[in-house]
Formats: C-alpha cells, structure tokens, sequence
C-alpha cells in the first residue's frame, strides 16, 4: 500500500505492506535508525516517537496509520548541529548510560514537557512511566528533564 | 514480532465501517487506537485477514453533556477522557481511571471504545464504566441499539457486540457529587492491575466493580447490598470477591487476588467516603 507521511519536515512517499509497523517503516524504509526497538510489546519505550506531535510506542502502530501524519523521530529533534534543549539537558546531567533507552526517553520527555512546561520531580517520573531503562539509571534521567524544564523557563 | 499478513481498509464514517466489516465477513476486526488488537496480533494469537481502520472517523471523537450523563464518542482517546473538564467536574471517576491506562505513549492512542469492545477483564475502562452504570450505544446494518454495561460482558474478551456492530458511544449517568474511589494493584508502572477496583458512594447507593477478578470485569454487588444495609465499609469490603472467580496467573493465585479485592475494595470505599 502506498503512503505518504511527513517524517522529520521531509515528505516521503513509500510503499508498505498493511503489516508494517511504524518503527519498522522509520528504521528499515526509511533508515532512520535512532530509534531502537526494546521489549517490541508497547512496555519499555524504547520506540517512542511523535506522531502528529505526542509521543507514542511505534512497534504498537501500523505504517499505514501514520499515512498522511507527521513523525518527528530522535533525529528531527536537533536543529542541524545544534542539539535540542532536551538532549543537551541529558548530556549535561549524565541521563544515560548504555543510552539504549536515550531516544525514547527524550522523545517521551520533550512530548512531557509539552503537556506540563513545568513538572514537579513526581510528575516526570509519572509522566515517563512508559519508559524502562535497563541500567536503572533513572535519577539522572529525571534530573535532566527537570533541567530541560528549568532551562526552558529562564 | 510481526503481525501475520492481511488486507488494509480505511472508512471515513460509521456507516462505510459497518459496510465494509460486512462485506469482509467474521475475519475482519475493526481497529481503533490498535493498543488491544495489534498486540495480539503481534503475537499471532490473532490474525484477521482484513482490518477496517475506523480511527479517521472524527465525529466519533468527542465529550458532550448530554443532561442526566455525559455522552463520550467511542473514538475519544484515553488521554483526551483523562484531561476533559466535563468529565473531571461530572464523572471524576472515569476521568481518573483513564489517567491510570497504561502509560502516557498508551493513551495517546489507545480509545475508550476500543478498551471497552476489546472486553479485556484485566482492563481498567470496562470495568470503571461498569461501576458507573454506564450504556453502550452501538450501531449495526439495522441501526443502533443500546446495551448496559452491565449486560456486555459476556466472556473473557467477548461481549454482546454482534460481528457487524460497532460500539459509537459510551453514556455515563452524572455522577452527581458521589465520592469515588480508585485502586489499581500492579507490579510495574505501565502493567495491566493484578486486581483494581472502581468504585463509587452516594447515601444509601452504591457501585463497586473489579478489574481482573474472572472472565469479565466483575460488579461487587454483594458489596453494595451490604452498604446499602449499613454495613460498615470494612466490613461490606469483606465481601468483595462475592462475585468473582479469580483465575490463577504468574502474577498472583486466586487466594492472593481474593486478599487484594478485599483490601482494594476497602482503600476505593474509604476514599469515596471522604
């Protein structure tokens, strides 16, 4: 089936099988690998994208519903060579270690912060309760989204 | 994990859906949000040859105030339940419930309609409707009929929905000030509740329904006679798997889940009391 989404402000017209999953569409279509598949069941967030501007588990959508959509992956986020507020807050608080989980946490946390400009420390670890981080590391990712927040607000 | 094949149809209205799902026959399944059916269908343990992607339907989308209960299109996303005003301020419990799916990336796409038709036991919004006494509006080839929750449920994952209906709104009563409690028992942030409970009080009613406690989500009403008696709520709580018939799963033994909906009923009762 042919679709037509606009991925990262490009348009792209692909032909899929109804089948494909979204994540499997941006990595292996489109090769746009930052976004790494985890648990593949819609638990870890590993895949979180945006679609239409919210973040969402891509391995639990099919390509075909993002037709005509608009996708927003980890590589969309910086603005050319400039890193977005909210990776640069990860890399300044140390809010990843192996980095597996890294692009989806930022991409739930950025879509977050949208919906909450500013999170109390509860509110972020609630709000990135779709997020699994296999070293544990989560004090320092919450630490980086409440910097991503402070930063914003200054 | 990828889906087994199958052919891809998009309908723009209710009507063009209840067509198509005719056409295609008992093999093919509507599909909302997808956060119940795709993940099956991942698995393999479900594998229709044909899915009717009524996600577009937007006028199926929507939270009116309809009187004496609020109207919720079956197409309403579970994000968009938990942050409505209308609901927050008329039916507080389903509101909160909503807030309580899965996780945020969930209820950005998953739908009360497709919670509810999808009649998973373990699931949240089933379950709080019930307590709530709420009606399903549902739309087949011969028109629409209205269901009560209460006469939904008919099996794990079954309901009273005919192959070629569709499920177009949920009516729920005003909750008209009642207190209401929730509880959700899980192991992980995001997982299906172990048991939880929904429940409301108002004087002499009552509505107390369990998650995960049988085949269907399960209406305490031995729980609500007794308060309606005068029972006091630790005591009416003692009663809350009356009804239910726990299965044994890795997460808990039905002896365990009994303990929980006991203890959870009482925490959902003392809290609607406040």
């Amino acid at each position: 089936m042919k679709i037509s989404a606009t991925v990262n402000g490009t348009v792209h017209d692909s032909e899929v099988e109804p089948r494909t999953l979204l994540v499997h569409y941006v990595r292996e279509v489109l090769g746009l690998t930052g976004t790494n598949i985890g648990c593949d069941t819609s638990s870890c967030g590993a895949c979180s994208l945006h679609l239409n501007g919210e973040a969402v588990k891509s391995c639990t959508i099919l390509a075909v519903q993002a037709d005509g959509q608009s996708i927003t992956t980890i590589e969309g986020l910086a603005n050319g060579s400039e890193m977005h507020p909210m990776q640069k807050a990860f890399m300044e608080n140390h809010g990843l270690q192996c980095g597996y989980c890294t692009p989806g946490m930022v991409m739930a946390a950025t879509s977050l912060l949208k919906e909450n400009p500013h999170p109390t420390e509860d509110e972020v670890r609630i709000g990135l309760e779709g997020n699994l981080c296999r070293c544990t590391g989560y004090h320092n990712i919450v630490k980086s989204v409440l910097a991503a927040a402070e930063g914003a607000s200054k | 994990m990828i889906p087994a094949a199958f052919d891809y149809v998009r309908a723009g209205t209710a009507a063009e859906a209840i067509s198509l799902i005719g056409q295609h026959g008992d093999d093919a399944k509507f599909l909302a949000g997808g956060h119940s059916l795709l993940p099956l269908m991942k698995l393999r343990l479900a594998s229709p040859s044909v899915l009717v992607d009524i996600g577009r339907i937007a006028d199926l989308s929507y939270i009116r105030d309809a009187g004496d209960h609020i109207a919720i299109g079956a197409l309403t996303r579970h994000m968009d339940v938990e942050t409505s005003g209308v609901l927050k301020e008329h039916a507080p419990l389903l509101a909160f419930a909503a807030g309580h799916v899965g996780d945020p990336q969930v209820r950005h796409r998953g739908t009360i309609g497709g919670s509810i038709a999808h009649a998973d036991p373990a699931s949240d919004l089933p379950a709080t409707t019930l307590a709530l006494g709420a009606t399903y509006v549902v739309q087949g080839p011969n028109g629409t009929r209205e269901i009560a929750a209460a006469d939904f449920y008919q099996g794990f994952l079954e309901s009273a929905l005919a192959p070629d209906e569709m499920l177009t709104e949920i009516r729920v009563p005003k909750m008209q000030g009642a207190g209401w409690g929730f509880q959700k028992f899980n192991r992980r942030a995001q997982d299906w509740a172990i048991v939880g409970v929904a429940a409301w009080r108002k004087n002499g009613s009552s509505g107390v329904a369990l998650v995960n406690m049988g085949s269907t989500p399960i209406l305490a009403t031995s729980v609500s006679a007794a308060l309606a008696q005068g029972a006091s709520v630790s005591d009416a709580a003692q009663l809350a798997a009356e009804q239910a018939e726990p299965q044994n799963d890795l997460n808990a033994s039905p002896e365990y889940r009994v303990h929980l909906a006991k203890v959870l009923v009482r925490r959902a009762l003392e809290e609607a009391s406040k």
